[in-house]
């Protein structure tokens, strides 16, 4: 009987889980709950129209769309940093290591207006892109800039200590087994990788969705172009409906929900995969 | 007991004597909208000093700004704004209505509609004109770019969109209209939050060959800028745009600061205020400094929103509320 209660190295097991039920309910379900019951003094039809709105089913196609791509090559751009930042050494390399975390703390704001301040026709980067035809600032490619910029640390921090741990034994046996290079990277190394990585991509994803801070700053907010969702539930909130905001809120909670559920679980099923082999 | 008790009455103590530390120095929160932060600094000062010849007391006074509509939001979710000094009549209605701050007939308890200044809209344009801009027909035109700032979330861009409106139907004719501002938002490549936003887009980031914006905040890009770089342009029609004030009554009883801020916003409708509004290119009510400023202000045939519109009520309900007007200029 009680099984895990033995195991556990942490006395306190009951204390521990209500401790836990009760922070997670104050610092998430409860201002969540709030969303839903606002959402409440709509009635389902009404609540329907608002959600469904061209101009707010584009922004969903914008924010999820962009939030995706960013990632994806966050995933990809990140795991090479981390590949960089672990298995080579070269002078500066601290630096770069802590240039990583610098999205993080950067405040978003900030981000935004240099990012602007770069790619606007007017700027460093802007002025060269411009005459090939390719805007960046104030168009939906600005806010992938700026998704991109925001969402890197995550994939870089959540793979960098597994790389870490990955012993190079590992791959040494893999070459005396007759493993080529992409073979050893292929079977070996990156089945070990991926469920950290499947997290960073999940964090940067989901951080992604949420942002607004940076990315009004270099959309240019164009209805049905580049009008990102959390900019239309601040200009619903801004026009006192307060109700329509909670409504798109919602629509983006259940859709960010079950996002990372589905990702949560190929994450699951991918550990198990590697595991059993 | 007896030491909790003992605590109990030095906390107390220790509250009150902090409490009336602070309460020798008055603080006052004015919560404005974005072009407005320069004739702020100055009029704040001018008021301070004012105060404090006239009742020996000090008095500090906080200025909040940002779009119009972010800012009435802020203190109807609980930002203690003692006073509050908005883009447009409907924000501040909105404060009446939704927090219930203050009275709905708010805007006849000062003279002249609580509006102690006023302003109108007008177009900033790169030097020498490139593209050739007089008038609303141009910025219609294709090939031209225009900037403003989103009329959901700015109190400016409102005027600006019912400035276009107006002149629309007055040569296009009322069914018309329509098209004709579909015709200039059409041309607008960025949407800002707010008036502030937009200048900058305009000015910092070269974007567009035209703004539409305030006529202070054109002078002051001008002042700020320099005139070798930017150049204003009068239209041949623009509305009086009405930046409306008032006493936020349930927190000035609150925190005990009606008089004070009751005089903060009379000493706007007086000589020394009128003057610190025209030099900061907000045109005055008050005739006396309004010839003294004469030749600052550019002479144009002006509509006010009442006659043209029927009032705020009604242009926000026909033009900028959810799937009206302006919204179905993008969904086509």
């Amino acid at each position: 009987m009680n099984n895990f209660k033995q195991h556990s190295i942490l006395p306190g097991f009951n204390l521990a889980l209500g401790f836990t039920l009760l922070y997670l309910s104050l610092i998430v379900l409860i201002p969540l709950s709030a969303a839903f019951i606002r959402t409440a003094e709509l009635t389902l039809p009404e609540f329907w129209t608002i959600v469904t709105t061209p101009r707010v089913v584009a922004s969903y196609r914008l924010t999820f769309g962009v939030s995706f791509a960013a990632a994806l090559v966050n995933a990809f751009f990140g795991l090479l940093v981390a590949w960089v930042l672990v298995r080579y050494h070269f002078p500066g390399k601290k630096i770069v290591d802590a240039l990583v975390d610098l999205p993080f703390a950067l405040p978003t704001a900030v981000a935004g207006i240099a990012l602007t301040a770069l790619y606007s026709g007017n700027g460093w980067i802007g002025q060269y892109l411009e005459p090939l035809g390719i805007k960046v600032a104030f168009t939906p490619l600005g806010i992938f800039v700026a998704l991109t910029f925001i969402g890197l640390p995550f994939v870089v921090r959540t793979v960098q200590p597994v790389l870490e741990d990955l012993e190079a034994e590992l791959e040494e046996a893999a070459a005396t087994l007759g493993a080529n290079r992409w073979q050893t990277f292929a079977h070996v190394i990156f089945p070990i990788l991926f469920p950290a990585l499947m997290t960073g991509f999940a964090l940067a994803f989901a951080r992604a969705i949420g942002e607004y801070g940076s990315v009004i700053f270099i959309a240019g907010n164009m209805p049905m172009v580049s009008e990102i969702t959390p900019l239309l539930i601040v200009t619903k909130l801004e026009q006192y409906d307060y109700a329509g905001a909670t409504a798109l809120s919602v629509v983006m909670l259940v859709i960010s929900f079950i996002l990372l559920l589905i990702i949560n679980l190929l994450q699951w099923w991918s550990r198990r995969r590697s595991a059993r082999a | 007991m007896k030491i909790t008790s003992w605590l109990a009455t030095s906390i107390l103590a220790t509250s009150l004597i902090i409490s009336g530390s602070v309460l020798a120095e008055k603080t006052l929160l004015n919560v404005s909208y974005d072009p407005t932060r320069e004739l702020y600094q100055e009029f704040n000062a001018a008021f301070a000093k004012y105060w404090q010849a006239k009742n020996h007391e000090k008095v500090v006074i906080r200025q909040s700004h940002g779009g119009s509509g972010k800012q009435a939001r802020s203190v109807i979710d609980g930002l203690e704004a003692d006073v509050v000094t908005l883009a447009l009549a409907n924000d501040i209605n909105a404060i009446a209505e939704i927090a219930k701050l203050l009275p709905e007939n708010w805007q006849q308890r000062l003279s002249l509609n609580s509006t102690p200044y006023t302003s109108t809209i007008i177009f900033l344009v790169r030097k020498g004109n490139p593209k050739g801009i007089k008038d609303w027909d141009d910025l219609a035109r294709s090939g031209v770019a225009v900037i403003t700032p989103n009329p959901k979330t700015s109190g400016g861009a409102q005027w600006n969109y019912l400035a276009a409106w107006e002149y629309g139907k007055q040569r296009y004719g009322e069914d018309k209209a329509k098209d004709f501002v579909g015709n200039i938002y059409k041309n607008v490549p960025v949407l800002d939050s707010g008036a502030r936003g937009s200048t900058t887009t305009f000015v910092e980031r070269g974007v567009g060959d035209v703004l539409i914006t305030w006529e202070n905040e054109a002078f002051l890009a001008l002042k700020e800028y320099g005139s070798e770089k930017f150049e204003t342009v009068i239209p041949s029609l623009s509305i009086v745009a009405e930046p409306p004030v008032a006493v936020v009554d349930k927190v000035v009883d609150k925190r005990g600061t009606r008089q004070i801020a009751e005089a903060y916003l009379q000493f706007l409708y007086s000589e020394e205020g009128q003057e610190i509004a025209a030099k900061h290119f907000y045109r005055p009510t008050s005739a006396k400094i309004a010839e003294r400023y004469a030749q600052k202000f550019p002479k144009i045939e002006l509509f006010n929103i009442d006659d043209a519109f029927g009032g705020w009520k009604n242009a926000h309900k026909i033009h900028f509320a959810d799937g009206a007007h302006f919204d179905q200029i993008y969904l086509k």
